[in-house]
């Protein structure tokens, strides 16, 4: 694999950039979520960045998608995370997206797919419950032999976007196993409530009381899940790398223009060598996204290896990049008013989705053998 | 142009240099069988298995010493594609490189850079062939961070400079034939103005060489003095009064040199888990049995892989025509901070045993790794300490005021 951006991926980091920059400033984050936005993101704008190709990034073309790979899809998502863009990547193109494109069930793919390249619909994944913590095999969400098909009652926990799917795939206990189930959110038994999250990512409560779904509604098993969220952390990862960057391109400006004691701040060795510390944590971040990126494009057999190691790393170093943000910036960094707080809540989210640093080195230590 | 490099196609050029490789490194030395060193070369180097000198002169004569130098100076004149497989053979095979040093690694690129047609036709072939082995004389006892400080003086004399002052921390100067050395040639000038870069034989009697104990034991270092030393005015670098410059892109190659040594896995060979399985008690389930320990078994790891992702990030970049910047300080910082962090979890790994010096009731590699940990404490201090590289990056990178 070689780690460096060819051509046609640095045209559609520029693209991405310049439409970020035009279209989604986090002043219109700030909008969605002052206003308490029913939706929480803009449907217009996610059609227009469906057409512009990107929610298909990863997908076949003959299904509607750009028939391209992770490797581009995450310069995108870099770009996105730098103003915290709130649009369902994450729940629609990685998790349910990436659990029926790998799926042996091809009716739910051909179904659904072409709609979520096209950005008409919105899909997500329910795996997470109250005390499951990182572990997806740890849940109590039943599936219940139901004639030819299944019941399926429990709760899942912050739902990415699951106020406004139009399905949603649930995993839930199958006798020894996990199985996946596609349930349309118009089924009868399932409650959707909206949830508030700290870092105003839009989330939802589901109740599934008995959820009548048939064989057909099968997506896939405990592996496919955890593959699947392998992959979405990825995806989760480049937008960290591009909150990252961003936090730390904001704290950097103002180290050079904020005076105290007559000078900029940022002529203060204490500070300058804590800003290094920083820039070379997020340089390890970016090296660990692409090359965990590629690993999917090229079908490496380390994935879950280099997937812990990206995780690991930008969950600790998004943290430290915001946490050190806020106080390079001082008083006015804990005001509502500057961004950089913004950033220390979406670190603390995200680091705590798909596994914290501690879950992942753990993980990396037992693929090892330790 | 070496007949290996004439081998456009990579698959016949793999196959060719396999072959090549197998058939002349000796046996001996395969599999980690030469001196911890490696191939040093030079004047006084008299290796203990006459192996390593066969390899060293079968390599220089195919320009496997230099694989990437221009041919017309002995090197193998190979692109970077053909070095990377070339060194991706020489891994498999386990075999060492024919020749190491600081003629290779700081001064030989220095010159390809700086130096005239005759002084890279002087100095390139006998550094390819192994004959001149090379030190560096740049830090003074009063100028360690402070670089350009330094005091040591040349003054003209005809078509030569006569050198008086002292150097430090010039590793193996007492094995070394040739000195690479930056001098002041103008006192009244501003302090980076007034230094030149300048090449003496170090075999003369204005040269006294004075090995320096360390911490961790006996050690390559020494203290150099100049007593009325003579260097020629032909083997100044680049332009009197201007080494600051060549100085600077020296150290460039230096850090590149560092991080590639430090960066991956350096010193022992025995995994840190392994280490933990034969230090602690058995656990049963096969996993390292104290949980605290085993987490930083993986921090350490995880950061030496995101580290190496890194550096392979950089290397691939640079093939792709992007010139490395000053970021590369970070490569000296992270890779020397990582193996010092490292060794330190080895030595708790180890506990008591870890606390011998010599002698009965410790291994050999519980000693050695003992005083690797150690010396590994002035990682973050040789060639530009951890605070100066950080400076680097925020004045250079980071564009904060000083």
């Amino acid at each position: 694999m070689e780690l460096v951006l060819t051509e046609d991926q640095e045209f559609i980091q520029k693209t991405a950039a310049d439409f970020v920059l035009e279209k989604s400033p986090v002043a219109r984050f700030r909008e969605l979520r002052d206003a308490a936005d029913a939706t929480g993101f803009s449907r217009d704008l996610w059609k227009e960045m469906a057409d512009l190709g990107w929610a298909g990034i990863p997908y076949a073309e003959d299904i509607g998608g750009a028939g391209m790979g992770f490797a581009e899809l995450v310069v995108v998502l870099e770009e996105l995370g730098r103003t915290l863009a709130p649009e369902p990547f994450l729940s629609t193109v990685l998790l349910a997206g990436q659990a029926l494109v790998q799926s042996p069930n091809e009716a739910l793919a051909k179904e659904w797919l072409p709609q979520i390249c096209s950005g008409d619909a919105v899909l997500t994944l329910a795996y997470q419950e109250a005390r499951s913590r990182y572990d997806l095999d740890a849940i109590e969400t039943t599936a219940t032999a139901d004639g030819s098909g299944f019941k399926l009652s429990g709760e899942k926990i912050q739902v990415l976007d699951g106020h406004v799917a139009d399905a949603l795939i649930v995993s839930a206990r199958n006798g020894d196993g996990i199985t996946l189930f596609l349930v349309p959110s118009s089924a009868d038994g399932l409650t959707v409530t909206r949830q508030t999250r700290l870092d105003s990512r839009n989330a939802a409560l589901v109740t599934l009381d008995g959820v009548s779904v048939g064989p057909d509604a099968i997506v896939g098993d405990g592996a496919l899940l955890s593959a699947t969220v392998d992959r979405a952390t990825v995806g989760l990862c480049a937008e960290m790398l591009g909150g990252m960057q961003q936090a730390f391109d904001l704290s950097v400006e103002y180290l050079k223009t904020r005076s105290q004691f007559d000078v900029p701040i940022g002529t203060f060795q204490a500070l300058k060598h804590r800003a290094a510390d920083v820039f070379i944590e997020i340089e390890l971040c970016k090296s660990a996204v692409m090359a965990a990126a590629r690993a999917i494009d090229e079908g490496q057999d380390d994935l879950a290896r280099l997937v812990s190691v990206m995780k690991a790393k930008c969950s600790d170093t998004y943290v430290l990049a915001a946490n050190e943000g806020v106080q390079f910036f001082g008083g006015v960094g804990m005001t509502d008013e500057y961004d950089i707080g913004l950033y220390m809540k979406r670190a603390r989210a995200a680091e705590l989705t798909f596994g914290d640093a501690a879950h992942h080195r753990d993980r990396w230590a037992s693929l090892a053998g330790y | 142009m070496s007949d290996l490099a004439a081998i456009t196609d990579l698959d016949e050029f793999q196959r060719t240099a396999r072959a090549w490789l197998d058939e002349n490194c000796p046996k001996s030395l395969r599999g980690g069988g030469s001196s911890i060193y490696g191939i040093t070369g030079g004047k006084k180097w008299n290796p203990s298995n006459p192996d390593e000198r066969v390899w060293m002169e079968r390599g220089a004569a195919k320009g496997l010493t230099a694989p990437m130098w221009p041919a017309e100076y002995g090197g193998g004149g190979m692109s970077p594609k053909q070095n990377k497989v070339l060194l991706q053979q020489m891994r498999e095979l386990r075999i060492p490189a024919p020749l190491v040093g600081f003629g290779l690694t700081m001064i030989g690129p220095t010159l390809l850079q700086y130096g005239t047609d005759a002084q890279k036709a002087e100095h390139l072939p006998p550094i390819i062939r192994g004959e001149i082995r090379w030190c560096q004389g740049y830090s003074e006892p009063g100028a360690g961070s402070d670089l350009a400080g330094l005091q040591c003086r040349a003054v003209e004399d005809g078509d030569e400079y006569v050198i008086n002052g002292s150097k430090i921390w010039t590793s193996n100067a007492d094995e070394a034939d040739w000195i690479f050395c930056l001098v002041r040639t103008d006192p009244d000038a501003k302090k980076q103005e007034g230094i030149t870069f300048i090449l003496f034989d170090m075999d003369q009697p204005g040269v006294t060489v004075r090995p320096i104990p360390l911490i961790s034991g006996a050690s390559p270092f020494c203290e150099t003095f100049f007593d009325d030393a003579r260097a020629k005015q032909s083997n100044v670098i680049y332009k009197v009064n201007a080494g600051w410059t060549v100085a600077k892109a020296l150290l460039g190659h230096e850090r590149t040199m560092i991080a590639d040594a430090f960066g991956v896995g350096g010193g022992s060979r025995m995994s840190l888990a392994d280490r933990a399985r034969k230090y602690l008690p058995a656990s049963e389930d096969g996993r390292v049995s104290d949980a605290a320990l085993r987490d930083e078994i993986a921090q350490s790891e995880i950061d030496a892989k995101a580290f190496g992702l890194t550096v392979q990030r950089s290397k691939d970049a640079a093939k792709a025509g992007h010139q490395p910047g000053p970021e590369s300080s970070m490569f000296k910082v992270y890779g020397t901070e990582l193996n010092m962090s490292r060794h330190e979890l080895m030595i708790r790994i180890m506990g008591p045993q870890a606390l011998g010096w010599e002698g009965d009731g410790f291994e050999q590699d519980e000693l050695d790794l003992t005083r690797a940990w150690l010396r590994t404490r002035g990682n973050s201090i040789e060639g530009g300490t951890s605070e100066v590289q950080r400076n680097v990056i925020a004045k250079r990178v980071l564009g904060l005021p000083d």
